[in-house]
């Protein structure tokens, strides 16, 4: 994991770090490249220090279902959660025993109630009967009945347990038996295991199902980082034991994404990152970018990476030491350039030092600062980010331009679980973001500001197509949200179809564009009270007087269901400061509650009682057909 | 390389794997004398012994290895 840097000290700063008081100190020694011993030492520190408080971080537990010995993958899982600010308490089922651990209510991996199931399963249970001569329809057969089976299991884990799935792919480790043939012919077990690979993830994407993809990973290290036929044969390890650190960052990268805290900003300093060469000394002809020498293409092709991570919905920003009129004219006047001054959603260019300016940046686009990943090739700068920052990523970029992608790239710090409309256009949101804060300016008052916004919600109940993105929101979403309660998809589907549920989500349109679905509300109603239980809001759209429209919405809603009083809770995590009064702002009365967790409070609205609130929004009202 | 240095190498490796720095090993102990010292444990502590000498030992070594001066003498041969 060369993307990490180093791990100096690592014995003195382990038991430093395990006197702390805190969590913090072990997992930013979590962050550094480690051994496999080194982990394993991590892992036993963090354990010992279970009672150290764990400011920020998310508590979840996994179960490991698994055909081999998963014993060294599990301090690895751990040790790389800690790496993504979650505590993973980990479960594995007797090993082979997989089957009936899912299926007996009485298992133990039932009595530990995992948050996620991760299915590490091996190839030859499937496909492994297929005979050599099997014609390609019995082939096919064959991985169509290994998928059925498959997902059957996954059912099993997210109805019987009520979990997220993560799916290992197969290693494929089958011995090459004609040769080049093995591709071709129906039956060779290379390509049986290939076929259910692909077929399984196609599946898996269906089902919401996690894909950890541990063929393409070896694909790429080798077969023989991935698997170790000694450790096979010794101990059943179906992973080996130099890959455990790498399958734990896999894992712990999946429950994160899950989680909504994947990174959204690359943040790209200029000179020797996106060009070869100072363009501040070396002038606007003086820098190395673009087609004639490999380093320019090197330099090229980090830009070209970057301009697809924007196209993916990843929000792209420069952060460099120059003259801001140098740097933004090398994007308008250098012929070679890819990307253009318009793909940057925040472009700071000063002699400030880059933390003040990260924070700038964060504050600019609106999302936290462990939303920022960091790419500078100067190792002062990185150390200077790191120091003050740990919550920014800052990948250890080698040396060398020529891997400058590969570095970036593996990071995995964009890693997603699903791809919907919304992402294809973020970035052009942002972009526009900032159009609208230069209209803001311009018109004066907010008022007047709002008024030429031209803004329209669209609403409706949550429907298959725009369930992946409502889940989305739900699940990424860490400022606007009142009682940050995740849920997977499935969970979405079941409430959606629940007459005692009232599912909302607002999309929200205006001049500059569509913003997409911004909003969801989840409330459930018992008697005449509807209890709002979540309220997300993209913080793109904070300020906006959509809170308003919305809550107007959703009296009527209430009202149309017989309710008299709407509930709402607000629990406090590091993340959502911006929304604990947002409930006094609409109107409601506090409740004293003695039970709920320190800094929560409980609000009630007596629906005769509300003037609904005045906005400048307009309505467009949407119904499922 | 003499057989101390290998020796104290792989002392340094137990105590780490099994969080005990009072652990001291001698040509002639066996795993079941060390608390702990389970199966998983021999396992992660041949890979670390493996990387730690760039080498690799035969299923049979690992499956037979009975003391811990078994494991310097292999040590030694492969290095050799």
């Amino acid at each position: 994991m060369d993307w990490l840097p180093p791990a100096r000290d690592f014995r003195a700063r382990l038991t430093a770090a395990s006197a702390g008081t805190e969590i913090t100190a072990l997992a930013d020694l979590a962050k550094a490249d480690l051994s496999f011993l080194e982990i394993i030492q991590l892992d036993a520190a963090a354990t010992r220090a279970a009672g150290q408080a764990t400011p920020g971080f998310e508590t979840t537990r996994l179960g490991v279902l698994a055909a081999s010995t998963v014993d060294h993958l599990l301090p690895a899982i751990r040790v790389a959660g800690l790496r993504h600010g979650i505590r993973i308490e980990t479960r594995a089922a007797n090993y082979g025993q997989y089957r009936q651990e899912l299926l007996d209510p009485g298992s133990s991996i039932h009595a530990f109630r995992p948050d996620t199931v991760l299915l590490s399963l091996v190839a030859r249970e499937f496909v492994g009967a297929v005979p050599i001569d099997a014609s390609a329809a019995e082939a096919s057969r064959a991985v169509e009945a290994a998928v059925a089976d498959l997902r059957g299991l996954w059912r099993q884990a997210r109805d019987g347990l009520g979990a997220t799935v993560i799916q290992q792919s197969f290693l494929n480790s089958e011995p090459p038996l004609f040769g080049g043939l093995d591709a071709a012919v129906p039956g060779a077990p290379g390509r049986l295991i290939d076929r259910l690979n692909a077929a399984l993830a196609d599946a898996a994407l269906e089902d919401g199902v996690l894909w950890l993809d541990v063929a393409r990973a070896s694909a790429r290290d080798g077969l023989d980082t991935w698997y170790d036929g000694v450790r096979w044969l010794q101990a059943k390890m179906a992973i080996a034991m130099q890959a455990a650190p790498l399958y734990g960052e896999f894992t712990a990268r999946l429950i994160a994404a899950a989680r909504g805290k994947s990174r959204k900003c690359l943040v790209l300093d200029l000179d020797n990152t996106l060009w070869g060469g100072v363009i501040g000394d070396d002038g606007l002809d003086g820098i190395v970018i673009g087609e004639g020498s490999g380093v320019g293409e090197a330099h090229l092709a980090l830009q070209r990476y970057a301009k697809q991570l924007r196209a993916r919905g990843v929000i792209l920003a420069v952060c460099s030491k120059n003259n801001l009129d140098i740097a933004e004219a090398a994007f308008r006047d250098h012929p070679e350039m890819l990307l253009r001054r318009g793909d940057f959603a925040a472009f700071v260019a000063n002699w400030t030092d880059k933390a003040t300016n990260l924070e700038t940046i964060a504050r600019e686009l609106n999302i936290g600062l462990d939303s920022l990943v960091f790419v500078d090739d100067n190792p002062v700068e990185r150390e200077q980010v790191r120091d003050r920052l740990p919550m920014v990523a800052v990948p250890e970029l080698p040396k060398d331009p020529a891997h400058y992608v590969r570095c970036i790239a593996e990071a995995g710090y964009f890693e997603a679980i699903t791809f919907t409309r919304e992402d294809l256009a973020r970035a052009d949101q942002y972009a526009a973001n900032l159009e609208r804060a230069e209209m803001r300016e311009a018109a004066g008052g907010m008022d007047g500001f709002l008024e030429q916004l031209a803004m329209s919600v669209e609403f409706g109940p949550v429907s298959p197509l725009n369930r992946a993105r409502v889940t989305q929101l739900v699940n990424k979403t860490n400022q606007f949200n009142t009682t940050t309660i995740r849920r997977a998809e499935a969970e979405i589907e079941t409430l959606s179809a629940d007459p005692g549920a009232v599912l909302l989500q607002f999309r929200l349109v205006d001049k500059f564009g569509d913003n997409g679905i911004v909003s969801v509300m989840i409330a459930t109603l018992a008697g005449d009270a509807l209890t709002l239980e979540s309220w997300v809001m993209s913080c793109r759209v904070f300020g906006r007087q959509l809170e308003d429209e919305a809550m107007n919405i959703l009296v009527e809603a209430a009202e149309a269901r017989g309710a008299r009083v709407i509930l709402a809770d607000f629990l406090p995590t590091p993340k959502n400061a911006v929304v604990s009064d947002l409930y006094a702002r609409l109107g409601f009365a506090s409740e004293a509650t003695p039970d709920l967790p320190e800094g929560a409070s409980r609000w009630s609205l007596r629906l005769a009682d509300y003037a609904p609130r005045p906005t400048r929004i307009s309505r467009k009202e949407l119904v499922n057909d | 390389m003499t057989d101390a240095e290998i020796l104290e190498t792989l002392t340094r490796i137990l105590r780490d794997l099994l969080g005990d720095p009072d652990i001291v090993l001698t040509a002639a102990t066996t795993r079941p004398e060390v608390p702990r010292w389970d199966s998983f444990a021999y396992v992660t502590f041949i890979v670390t012994a493996e990387v730690e000498y760039g080498i690799k030992f035969n299923l049979a070594d690992v499956e037979s290895f009975e003391t811990v001066g078994d494991i310097v003498r292999q040590i030694q041969q492969l290095k050799s």
